[in-house]
């Protein structure tokens, strides 16, 4: 399962990532926190994403992993959209015979995603707001 | 031929969208960004300015058809 969405359901990658085979579950899980840069008074993100290109990197990224991992079901789904403070963002989730190839698949998938998958968000403090990673 | 734009590069056009005019030639990825660099220096400051054509990933010798589908990709944030 593969998708972006407004609203994320980690009960639906759960249901999603069971498997009769497999005995490890894997799942990430990434949230708004409160501080960015040691800087604190996060109180919003915005996440803003080129659809259909989002989609296709997430599909690459999936395939590669496929190859990489003996991996029974796959979840990568992430939100867009304004975003507060413990909100769910994305969630990646692998489910694998065992533990080591869960965590590993797991791993390598939310690393990949923040390195190619075309997301941006857009970090509101009580005093100003930031695109992330934009300037050197 | 259009670009489109997204993160921090819309904010730095003031639009979500470029039109390329007709007398401009961009045939590749390169001339693309030498003519964007020109219009809009402030791209230059960017980390990082990665341009997509058909939903992938281009390299500067890419080359571009005016119905292509092309989106500057300033770096990612997502996660």
């Amino acid at each position: 399962m593969i998708k972006l969405v407004t609203t994320i359901d980690i009960n639906e990658a759960y249901a999603e990532l069971q498997h009769a085979e497999a005995g490890g579950l894997s799942l990430f899980i990434g949230t708004v926190r409160n501080h960015a840069g040691g800087k604190s008074g996060v109180v919003q993100l915005d996440f803003e994403g080129y659809e259909p290109m989002a989609v296709k990197e997430m599909e690459v990224l999936a395939a590669k992993a496929k190859a990489r991992w003996p991996i029974k079901k796959l979840v990568m789904i992430h939100a867009l959209g304004a975003k507060k403070v413990g909100d769910p963002v994305v969630i990646i989730g692998t489910s694998t015979a065992h533990r080591k190839d869960a965590f590993e698949s797991c791993e390598f998938l939310i690393d990949e995603l923040k390195k190619s998958v075309p997301i941006w968000k857009k970090e509101h403090f009580d005093d100003q707001t930031v695109w992330v990673n934009a300037h050197p | 031929m259009e670009i489109k734009l997204f993160g921090i590069t819309k904010d730095i056009v003031g639009s979500d969208i470029i039109s390329v005019p007709e007398d401009v030639h961009v045939g590749n990825v390169r001339e693309l960004k030498s003519w964007l660099y020109i219009q809009y220096p402030p791209l230059k400051e960017l980390s990082a300015l990665a341009i997509a054509v058909e939903h992938t990933y281009a390299v500067d010798t890419t080359l571009l058809e005016k119905s292509n589908e092309i989106a500057l990709i300033p770096p990612v944030s997502g996660g």
